[in-house]
């Protein structure tokens, strides 16, 4: 039993990372993902890595089974209870659009109409009971939607969130008619009121369940036959893992996990290198990711939307996707400006010089032109494409509409605009949650991060960038070193004069407690338990909430008014000593934190070399804003830990490439990873 | 140095460093404002404004459509009237007849300075939740003057070199309901502007003083440039649309828009002389606000143009004197930010679909639903004001139905939950739901309203509304079906009540027991509904959206009673 294990399946690649923790030893294995069936490409990554899988002791599995599904509605037929005069609330939504302009859109709702059913019952904002349940309501609905074929059912009331006596009477009932699994009720996911929020995440919970159940069983089933009888992990959006045996219960909270794990891996390998204030930067082909940690704890919200209409009211790791990647196409507007993206190339037909048939300029095409990509070491291209046809195109497309000549100022002008959008997008991300990012690192991973890391950051002011050992397989990284955790929130919204403070303080003593059962009922090896509480506050009348921590669930109410005060004064630079607070909600997450693993292990000692002239491979023109430099290209896998060198350079390896820029200082760490100074 | 000296890519990154700025200001209002017309729904807008003329150089994303192009006729104003000006300085105004809308959308006005020269001008309005008058939350529906809908304040400075004219402040708030938290939204919405004076300054400090200001004068060049680019595609001709306003709330009869737009080669005219006269209840509308109100239908139709002063160049709006689209002091206005508005955006959809039928859609539901009630909740030992808005269908479209509960065509804001209402106030909904068969019938068919019941449980209450489409349903183009009118009904003890006027009325006595009802319009269906696909109305039925008797009848498909197409009859039913 010496071996842990990540995998993680993302769109293109399955990767995995084999820690072996006898010997500090590691293997990495880098597959096709087979998106029909996301088992056998997690198969052939444990097959490659030639994993002996009896003597694993955890495998922990990232999956987008969920997510996909979601995606493209490939979902399952769900059914509605609901209460009386409400069983459109999930298709009717909250009165929107998807943009500000235009007066056209589409929403389908995941539930049919055909499939949404009403009962008699009817509680209040005070949890009183208004009009008792009618059973008969109950048995008639649940046998009529049976008739009609469903795969799971949601049980949905309004006011659950403050007695869910309703839901659960009708639970037991179905559960007696149907006996199943994949029954949600509204207030198990969420005990927060917004009845449309609620009921959406359990409905999408219930439209994925039986798809990530026969995904689990699917693959439980191929490394039983593999002699793998240990547990299963699967990641979850809040950053945390669970058991296999449970995490079909609440697949919501699978959806978002592939993001999530790549910001768990940024925290994990910050914190090692003593940075608690890091921006994740993950940037591929079609879009990036970004998301913040602040004091090594990643930032959670429990407000995502998935798209457009589909929030989820689970907590998840705050990753806001941001419409640039490689593919990203530049052109021209009718005003003569120059726009990079939104629309995208994507994989197919994909930037010019993959030779797939792409022919608009793009992202890629640019970095290749400006000598920032090595034009021979392209991992997708099929057909080669010369140079000068990429550059004749993006002068022909670009470079001509905006008067320029030279095909450095047209392609610098490109990725100038891409870093400029993206920075723009990060700051208000950033803003929006409360923080300057000039007080940041910059994690730069994914395929195009560290490529674009230095001129986002010079750009946000960011004064260090920091490129982890192993960029491409950061999601298999967070998947290995992810925690157990379980998140619980409670409504109580009072003011906080009136909070029974007592009442509070047994809220969390019993979030804590079912947060521990829950770990221990997984029965997963364990260091220690952490625990972090947390509460949103408003001041009466507001509709926004302000999430802060605190330290102790016995608070007083003067420490609780305090925080308030303090945190809101910093976000928002007002005071506002006229109107009182009130307290929202109570947040507990109980983490079960796994036995640490050494990062080190993730550098391949044997290739090091001694002195910084043996790790130069090559050197090639590459364009800086100042001209064309000589730069010298190293190979990251020759970076010795503790070599320091200045700029410009490019650094490659297998999976990315780091482009620093002139005068810019680089320091390898102890662990391998790259600190670039600005 | 010149405007054409200016780099494209140093133009690029200004546009978008002007548009970070607004968008901070948006973000930051937002976050802190209490009203939750502000916070929730969005109601609010910033931008950022030329120093001699008040013309707009750059907006918040996300701010409220209406406001696109009214507030830079409102900073103009308060420039005309500035007087000393210091840094520091903040007005505060909410006349309608100065670049106005209504008198809840309060504005704040900010000198910007660089290098202690005035630079441009900061401003932003935000709708506040009451500002006195007859009415609880402003909407009258009766009202004959301004003065009977609420406080109305001339550019006056709040903020005197960054101090609170505490002066100032006290005869606002003793004018206006719940006042408590006003002082909230002032201070959020100060901060916002000062928040964006710190990024402007930070902009500029990198890109000096005569780079943005040559930027910002060739991109109001460069924005003219594309929606000229825009117009050419649209056939030149003239071409006629309507809407109509159920009535003024006060007399019950109709007004009407009259929209001529002519098309020649680049440029756009709007001509609404021939439109009803200025009427006596509170549906007129403010200069600014009419004009905005036919920029944000074109911004509709093309939404990618970015918005400056040079956007609007090209449409050239002839100022409909002696009309209702241009009310003059004392005219009530409440209605014409919330609804009148609507109305022309819906007579230039209804005149250009004729032009572009592939890039227009068929008219949406197009009212706020503005319902408030306001009463003394004897458990709470207190009063309360409780707004509802409501959505309804969007048009049928070239390519797809109408959207259902769609957000009112200048606004982007979203409902409050009734799990959040039941909590502040004593009533119980009985219902929320899909209007069933709303939507017109076409080839692509409107999009569906919605239904809701409110029970009061205790106390007793006044109930006001101001809504439209009560007597026109969302007009149905090409050959579509018009959408489902809006319906209101108060059932008080036992009787049932449908006001005079349909869509408007105002402090209607409710008490414990007593019901209001409400049912929104649908979209319009987008040419003739016998061209749908059977199939899709075979789904229709499914859903019960519609009925059977109802799918032969509006889109000649015949169905049995199990819900199965029958072809031939189809056929011979669709072939007459």
């Amino acid at each position: 039993m010496t071996h842990i294990i990540g995998v993680d399946v993302g769109g293109t690649f399955t990767d995995l990372i084999s820690f072996d923790v006898n010997s500090e030893t590691v293997r990495i294995a880098k597959v096709l993902s087979t998106p029909e069936n996301q088992s056998f490409g997690v198969m052939k990554a444990l097959e490659t890595s030639e994993t002996n899988l009896p003597s694993v002791e955890t495998l922990i599995h990232g999956t987008t089974v969920t997510t996909n599904a979601l995606l493209e509605r490939k979902i399952s037929r769900v059914g509605l209870i609901t209460t009386k005069g409400f069983r459109d609330v999930l298709e009717l939504g909250r009165r929107t659009r998807p943009k500000p302009y235009g007066m056209t859109g589409v929403f389908e709702c995941i539930i049919p109409r055909e499939f949404r059913l009403e009962v008699k019952e009817r509680i209040d904002s005070d949890g009183e009971i208004i009009e008792r349940i009618n059973k008969n309501d109950v048995t008639k609905a649940i046998k009529q939607l049976i008739e009609n074929g469903i795969e799971s059912l949601i049980i949905h009331f309004l006011h659950s969130y403050k007695n869910d006596i309703h839901e659960r009477i009708a639970s037991e009932i179905a559960k007696d008619l149907w006996p199943n699994s994949f029954i949600t009720r509204g207030s198990e996911l969420v005990t927060e009121f917004r009845e449309y929020e609620r009921g959406t995440t359990a409905a999408i919970n219930a439209s994925i369940q039986p798809v990530l159940h026969n995904y689990i069983q699917r693959l439980q089933q191929q490394l039983k036959e593999n002699k793998y009888s240990k547990d299963l992990l699967v990641m979850q959006g809040n950053g945390g893992t669970v058991s296999s045996s449970i995490v079909s219960d609440e697949a919501v909270k699978t959806v978002m996990s592939g993001p999530a794990s790549g910001v768990m891996a940024a925290a994990y390998t910050s914190t090692q290198c003593g940075f608690g204030h890091v921006v994740t930067y993950d940037m591929g082909g079609t879009s990036c990711d970004v998301g913040l940690i602040v004091d090594g704890i990643p930032q959670v919200t429990s407000e995502l939307e998935i798209e457009y209409a589909m929030p989820i009211h689970v907590p998840m790791v705050d990753v806001h996707t941001i419409g640039a990647g490689g593919g990203s196409l530049a052109w021209v507007n009718t005003a003569g400006l120059l726009q990079v993206g939104p629309e995208s190339a994507g994989a197919q037909p994909g930037p010019i010089c993959y030779g797939r048939g792409g022919t608009k300029p793009t992202i890629t095409d640019a970095n290749l032109i400006l000598g920032r990509l090595n034009p021979e070491s392209l991992l997708s291209v099929e057909n080669p494409v010369s140079i000068e046809t990429v550059q004749n195109k993006v002068i022909d497309d670009v470079g001509r509409d905006l008067g320029f000549k030279g095909m450095e100022e047209t392609a610098s002008a490109i990725i100038r605009i891409a870093n400029m959008n993206m920075a723009g997008a990060l700051r208000l991300v950033s803003l929006a949650r409360g923080y300057d990012p000039r007080d940041f690192v910059l994690f730069a991973f994914g395929g195009a991060g560290p490529l674009h890391a230095v001129s986002l950051a010079a750009e946000l002011g960011i004064p260090k960038i920091l490129v982890p050992m192993r960029p491409g397989i950061t999601n298999a990284v967070g998947c290995v070193v992810a925690d157990v955790r379980h998140d619980y929130v409670n409504s109580i919204n009072v003011p906080l004069a009136h909070a029974n403070m007592n009442q509070v303080n047994e809220i969390f003593i019993s979030q804590i407690k079912a947060g521990k059962e829950m770990i221990a009922s997984e029965g997963i090896d364990i260091n220690e338990i952490v625990i972090i509480h947390q509460v949103d506050m408003q001041f009466q009348g507001q509709t926004h909430i302000l999430n802060f921590p605190i330290q102790d669930p016995s608070v007083s109410r003067n420490d609780l008014q305090l925080l308030f005060e303090k945190a809101y004064l910093k976000r928002f630079n007002v005071e506002l000593p006229e109107i009182r607070a009130v307290l929202v909600n109570l947040n507990t997450s109980v983490i079960g934190r796994r036995k640490p693993v050494p990062l080190k292990t993730l550098i391949n000692q044997e290739k090091h070399k001694k002195k910084l002239s043996e790790c130069i491979i090559n050197s090639r023109p590459v364009w800086f804003d100042s001209g064309w430099h000589d730069t010298p290209i190293y190979n990251r896998e020759f970076l010795p830990p503790k070599i320091k060198f200045r700029g410009p350079a490019v650094i490659e390896q297998l999976d990315t490439t780091t482009v620093v820029e002139p005068e810019n200082h680089v320091e390898v760490d102890e662990s391998g990873n790259l600190i670039i100074s600005l | 140095m010149t405007a054409d000296k200016l780099d494209p890519i140093t133009l690029t990154v200004i546009q978008s460093g002007l548009q970070q700025v607004c968008n901070e200001m948006d973000l930051a209002f937002v976050r802190s404002a209490f009203s939750p017309v502000i916070s929730e729904a969005l109601d609010r807008s910033d931008g950022i404004y030329h120093k001699d003329n008040g013309e707009l150089i750059s907006q918040g994303e996300l701010g409220l459509p209406v406001f696109v192009g009214t507030m830079q006729f409102g900073t103009r104003c308060v420039i005309e009237r500035a007087k000393n000006l210091k840094e520091g300085d903040v007005y505060i105004v909410n006349d309608p007849y100065l670049g106005g809308t209504h008198l809840m959308d309060v504005r704040f006005v900010k000198p910007f300075f660089y290098d202690g020269e005035l630079f441009a001008w900061l401003a932003n309005t935000g709708h506040w939740p009451d500002t006195g008058g007859s009415v609880p939350g402003g909407f009258s529906a009766n009202a004959t003057e301004v003065e009977q809908e609420g406080l109305r304040l001339p550019p006056v400075k709040l903020y005197k070199e960054g101090i609170m004219d505490e002066e100032i402040l006290s005869i606002v708030l003793s004018n206006i309901r719940i006042a408590d938290q006003r002082i909230g939204d002032i201070k959020a919405q100060a901060a916002a502007l000062s928040s964006g004076a710190k990024r402007f300054t930070e902009l500029i400090d990198r890109y000096g003083k005569q780079t943005v200001n040559s930027a910002i004068q060739e991109l109001r060049s460069r924005a003219a440039q594309q929606m000229r680019a825009k117009i050419k595609e649209i056939p030149d001709g003239k071409y006629q649309g309507n809407a109509f306003v159920d009535s003024d709330g006060v007399i019950d009869e109709p007004l009407c828009i009259d929209m001529k737009v002519h098309k020649q080669d680049t440029e756009l005219y709007f001509d609404m002389s021939g439109s009803s006269p200025p009427c006596l209840g509170p549906m007129n509308s403010v200069i600014a606000t009419t004009k905005s109100s036919v920029y944000l239908a074109i911004k509709h139709i093309f939404p990618d143009v970015p918005i400056n002063a040079g956007t609007f160049d090209p449409l050239h709006i002839k100022e409909p004197e002696g009309t209702f689209l241009y009310a003059k002091y004392p005219r009530p206005v409440s209605g014409c930010a919330a609804e009148v508005s609507q109305r022309i955006a819906e007579a230039v959809f209804s005149a250009l679909v004729k032009a572009i039928p592939q890039k227009l859609f068929a008219a949406p539901a197009g009212t706020s639903g503005n319902l408030c009630v306001g009463g003394y909740d004897p458990i709470r030992e207190k009063n309360y004001v409780m707004y509802v808005i409501s959505g309804g269908g969007y048009g049928g479209n070239y390519s797809t139905d109408g959207l259902s509960n769609g957000c009112s065509t200048i606004g982007i804001s979203k409902t409050t939950p009734v799990e959040v209402m039941e909590q502040y106030y004593p009533v119980l909904f009985e219902e929320y739901s899909l209007h069933e068969s709303s939507g017109g019938a076409g080839k692509s068919r409107g999009g569906f309203g919605i239904n809701y019941k409110i029970r009061l449980r205790r106390g007793n209450a006044k109930v006001s509304m101001v809504m439209d489409h009560g007597r026109f349903g969302p007009q149905g183009v090409l050959g579509g079906k018009d959408g489902e009118v809006n319906k209101i009904q108060i059932e008080h003890n036992g009787k049932k009540y449908v006001p005079p006027h349909l869509s408007k009325d105002q402090n209607i006595y409710v008490q414990a027991g007593d019901r209001i009802c409400v049912s929104t319009p649908g979209g319009g269906g987008y040419e003739s509904a016998l061209k749908r696909n059977p199939e899709l109305v075979q789904k229709d039925v499914k859903r019960g959206y519609y009925t059977i008797r109802q799918a032969q009848d509006l889109f000649g498909v015949v169905l049995s009673s199990a819900g199965v197409i029958d072809d031939n009859a189809t056929k011979k039913l669709r072939g007459k």
